[in-house]
Order: structure tokens, then C-alpha cells, then sequence
């Protein structure tokens, strides 16, 4: 049996290692590195865990088999998952997290000995507090996280529910929970405890259905958080410090992502989580539309202009996942190169349903990491490309964005394809984008719209290059 | 006067938290994706409470209402651990730079 104050340096050592686990993500190179890292914090810290409870009795068998069950379906997930899917995996992943931290705490609470945190009906005032946080927080992740999947999936609608007295409602939920807590810890009432749960799920429920479906990049990276924020409560329960330092990391991490995401919105966090975007904009938006002229073209307009350019920047976005269509993309690229034409892909923060997720699928279609570049890195070089290529992106290139401040997305950072010599536009209609306004890029004198499928125009654009 | 050990861990929480905001600070916006599916990871590090509930039966009783919740845990914990390592660097291995011999 391993002494507690070995164990705990133990898990002081994990805890080190989940840091460079994050530290190697700085770059790709030393990214698989760090990974490494982090895998062995956490062989260090269940392996301690096993060595300082010394029982080594039939329990452990169990324990081992439920590792061992988790773990091949996971492992199975996670080869068989496709990359286009990645947002609604974190989003399932997240929901995980966040049951565990409330199965643990239930733990805790129904039988306080086993961790050291006094008896039943008479646990330790802080433990108690940390457990009731740490339970709240844990099940509004579930609970919001199941949402969030089930949005991303499809299996629900991605429109923003919203009904009269949403926020009100939200707001008595939450300080009745101050309140539970409270009360939880003045009677140590089971009942109290129960309930406590139970609100938490439903507050979490409430919170991610009125966010529609293009502002999932800050809910998710939000509830990343949370589960961080979680974990950290049931860390200062069981007094590890493996558990109190990661989920800082995590709570800190997923709020950098959030404050990213709105910032590459720009719209403020409480704009986004207090939802309801789009939906009262897409009728408005619809009313003055006007009927402009737009001109459309075939692929092999399309490829006669990319054939003639020397510099072409590709601007991916969510249709380009849902389409699938990032293999046939870099097999365009690949043709566009061999005729010496320079490309580059412009990524935008909020480009697709999570952070980074344009990026996974360009990766996964084998495309260099060195020639997809963030926003500020290539927003200047549109003005000296020839061709910008659209493919799944709208709101993001709105040029709206940066001359009308009557509209909902004005000071948006914007990707500045306007100022290339041509645009292709791939998209399936003139219907507007998430922010629910018409792109002003469509009715420009040197746009060319795209009328088709996402993957099958970019394949015949390559058959006709 | 003796410091309650708990003032302790808050210390190394709040330190926590800005070597955190450092950290990911310094993560390319490439690699957002792999940090979350890295810290979704790492955050069920959880386990080690669920593994202490699951073992808080004794020889007779291993399964009372206690840790059968602490089993279900390590479960659901054991997934994420598993999936999100193994998704991470399925990812990860992706990420390739530009061949030089082209």
C-alpha cells in the first residue's frame, strides 16, 4: 500500500504531465509527442490509485472489467468514427465526462467512508459543498451535452426552441440551485441531494436548446469547460491533486475556445448562450430581400477561370463537411498544382461546428498543414489572388459584415474575398447563410455562382481542369 | 495557527488555472479540435474517484448501491479515456507538412 503522501506526489506528477500533454499541441510536430504524455498521466495516476487502495480483493476484478469494457468501446469509436463527425463525438464525449463526475459524487454521498469524508448524514461541510458543486455541474454537462449532440447529429432540429419566459424561468432554475446547495448542506437531506440532481439536469436541458446550430463552436467549447469545472469539484472532494489540476486545465481551456469562437463571431458570450440567434432575423431578413441579378456558372466556367489564374485561396466551410467533400477538394488542388497555379486555404475561427474542424477534414484529406492558414495570416493576400474559391463557407465572406452596421453580423471579422479578381461561389441556392441575411458577395460583378453539390462540382470542376 | 489543507489545493487550482490560460493560449488554432478531444481525455482522469467508489464494497458485498455507481462510472470514464486518446492521435497523425520531393 502506497503511503498518501507518495500518492499524492504521484499524482502531482500526472497532473505535470497532462500540462505538456496540452503544451505539445502548440505545434503539429510536437503534438503526437505530447499526446504520449498525457496517455502516460494516465496510466500513472489509475495505477497509483489501484497501489494506495491496496484491495486488491474480488472488487478489483471488476473494476478492471468495466475498464476493460469502456475502453474497447471507445477504442472501437474512436477508429470507426468519421472525421466529418468529430463535433457530435466531443459533444457525446463531454456528456460522459460530466455523468461520471455525478455517478462519482452519488457515490460519495451514499457511502462518505469509503473516501474519507465522514459518515452518512454527518459528511464533512466542505466535502459536501464540493460534492453538491461538483454533482450540479456534472449533470449540466450531461444533460446540456446530450443536446448539443443530438443538434449536431441532426436527430434534432439545429433551430434555436425558444418560448416566452425562457430566460426568467432559467434564471429562478439556477438561483433555486444556489439554494438546494444550501440547503443540502444545512440538513444533509438525501431527498435535498436527489432533487439538487435532478434541477441540474433540467437547467441543462433549458440552457443549449434555445442555441441554434451554427453557434455550436461556443457550446461546445462551453461545455468543455464545464466538465472541467466538474471534474475540479469532485477533485477537491477526493482531495487529488491529478483531478484538481486538470480540471483547471480543462475549465480554462474550454473558456479560451469559447471566448475564440465569440470573438470570431463577435458577439459577446451572454449574446450567444442566451440564444435565440437567427430566428428572429431570418424573417426580417427575408421581407426586404430583393430580387438582384446574380450570375451562374457551370464547371467548366469554373475551370477555365482557375485554369487561366496563378494564385487560387479556397475558403472551406460547413458545407464542405456536410458534402464530404474534402477529398474531391484536394483532388482539385492537386490538378490546379500540377499546372504551377499557388493555393492556399483560408480558414475562418467559426468555420464549421467546432473549433478547428476544417482543419481535421483538410488533414484527413491529406492536405499540408502548411498551406491552410488562419484568417490574419491570409486575409491581406485576397486582394493579390485571382480565384477565391467558396466551397460550404457564406456568412463568413459577407462583406455586409464590415459596411452596414444596421446588420446583425456587422464587425464580424470577415474573410475579405470580395478583393480577389473572381470568386466561385459553390453553394445549393441563393437561400441565406445561418445569420439568416442575404451575402451581398452573391450579386457582385465578379462572383460566379456555383449552383450544385458541394463534392460532385468540385469533381467535375477536376474533370474539366 | 495551523493552514487548512484545503487552502492548499486552491492554490494549486488557481495556479491550475493560469498555467491553463497560458497553455492554451500557445495552441495553434489548427489543433483546436485535437485539444478538445485531448482534454475530454484527460478530464476523465475522474476515474480514480470512480475506481476508490467501485472498491468501497467489501469481499461479500462488492456491488451495493454505492459502487455500483462507482462501476458505471469507471464505464463511462474508461470510454472517454480509451476514445479520446486513441481519436486524438488518430487525428494527430493526420497533420502532415507539405513533402519536400514534389
Amino acid at each position: 500500500m502506497l503511503s498518501a503522501n507518495l500518492s499524492a506526489i504521484f499524482y502531482l506528477v500526472s497532473g505535470v504531465l497532462f500540462i505538456l500533454a496540452l503544451r505539445g499541441l502548440s505545434s503539429p510536430e510536437t503534438s503526437r509527442q505530447g499526446n504520449l504524455f498525457g496517455i502516460l498521466g494516465m496510466i500513472i495516476a489509475i495505477t497509483v490509485t489501484f497501489l494506495s487502495t491496496g484491495n486488491f480483493s474480488n472488487g478489483f476484478i471488476f473494476v478492471l472489467i468495466f475498464i476493460l469494457v469502456g475502453g474497447s468501446i471507445g477504442a472501437f469509436i474512436a477508429y470507426r468514427i468519421p472525421m466529418t463527425a468529430m463535433p457530435e463525438l466531443v459533444a457525446g464525449f463531454h456528456s460522459l465526462v460530466g455523468l461520471a463526475a455525478v455517478f462519482v459524487a452519488i457515490s460519495a454521498f451514499l457511502n462518505p467512508e469509503a473516501f474519507n469524508l465522514g459518515t452518512v448524514g454527518n459528511i464533512k461541510l466542505g466535502s459536501l459543498i464540493e460534492m453538491s458543486i461538483g454533482a450540479a455541474v456534472g449533470a449540466i454537462t450531461f444533460s446540456g451535452s446530450v443536446i448539443a449532440f443530438l443538434k449536431l447529429q441532426g436527430i434534432m432540429s439545429g433551430s434555436p426552441i425558444t418560448f416566452k419566459g425562457q430566460h426568467p424561468l432559467n434564471a429562478i432554475i439556477l438561483i433555486s440551485i444556489i439554494v438546494l446547495i444550501y440547503l443540502l448542506c444545512a440538513s444533509q437531506s438525501s431527498n435535498l441531494f436527489w432533487i439538487l440532481l435532478a434541477v441540474s439536469f433540467l437547467i441543462g436541458f433549458l440552457l443549449i436548446i434555445p442555441i441554434g446550430g451554427a453557434d455550436m463552436p461556443v457550446v461546445i467549447s462551453m461545455l468543455n469547460s464545464y466538465s472541467g469545472w466538474a471534474a475540479a469539484g469532485i477533485g477537491f472532494t477526493l482531495e487529488n491533486t491529478a483531478l484538481i489540476i486538470t480540471g483547471a486545465l480543462v475549465g480554462s481551456s474550454g473558456a479560451i475556445l469559447s471566448y475564440i469562437m465569440c470573438k470570431g463571431m463577435n458577439r459577446s458570450f451572454f449574446n450567444v448562450i442566451l440564444g435565440g440567434f437567427g430566428a428572429t432575423d431570418e424573417t426580417s431578413g427575408k421581407s426586404v430581400k430583393e430580387q438582384r441579378p446574380v450570375k451562374s456558372g457551370n464547371a467548366d466556367d469554373a475551370a477555365f477561370l482557375m485554369k487561366n489564374a496563378s494564385s487560387v485561396i479556397i475558403v472551406p466551410g460547413y458545407g464542405m463537411a456536410v458534402a464530404q467533400a474534402q477529398h474531391a477538394l484536394r483532388e482539385m488542388v492537386d490538378t490546379l498544382k500540377k499546372n504551377d497555379i499557388k493555393v492556399s486555404y483560408a480558414i475562418h475561427p467559426v468555420a464549421g461546428r467546432m473549433p478547428g474542424h476544417m482543419n481535421v477534414l483538410l488533414a484527413e484529406a491529406n492536405v499540408p498543414y502548411d498551406e491552410v492558414f488562419e484568417l490574419e495570416e491570409i486575409n491581406n493576400d485576397f486582394a493579390n489572388a485571382d480565384v477565391a474559391f467558396v466551397i460550404g463557407a457564406n456568412d463568413v465572406t459577407n462583406p455586409v459584415a464590415k459596411t452596414d452596421p444596421q446588420s446583425p453580423i456587422y464587425g464580424m471579422p470577415v474573410l475579405d474575398v470580395e478583393k480577389c479578381k473572381s470568386v466561385l461561389f459553390v453553394k445549393r441556392s441563393l437561400s441565406p447563410g445561418y445569420a439568416g441575411i442575404d451575402n451581398d458577395l452573391f450579386y457582385k460583378e465578379n462572383t460566379l455562382m456555383l449552383f450544385a453539390d458541394a463534392k460532385k462540382m468540385t469533381e467535375d470542376i477536376t474533370k474539366n481542369l | 495557527m495551523e493552514i487548512d489543507p484545503l487552502i492548499f489545493r486552491l492554490s494549486i487550482f488557481i495556479l491550475s488555472i493560469f498555467v491553463g490560460y497560458y497553455v492554451v493560449w500557445s495552441v495553434t488554432p489548427s489543433l483546436h479540435t485535437p485539444l478538445m478531444s485531448v482534454t475530454n481525455a484527460i478530464s476523465s482522469v475522474i476515474i480514480v474517484g470512480a475506481i476508490i467508489a467501485g472498491l468501497s464494497g467489501n469481499n461479500d458485498t462488492i456491488f451495493n448501491t454505492s459502487s455500483i455507481f462507482g462501476f458505471l462510472a469507471i464505464a463511462l470514464a474508461a470510454i472517454n479515456i480509451f476514445g479520446g486518446f486513441l481519436v486524438t492521435q488518430r487525428m494527430l497523425a493526420m497533420y502532415k507538412k507539405k513533402k519536400k520531393d514534389k
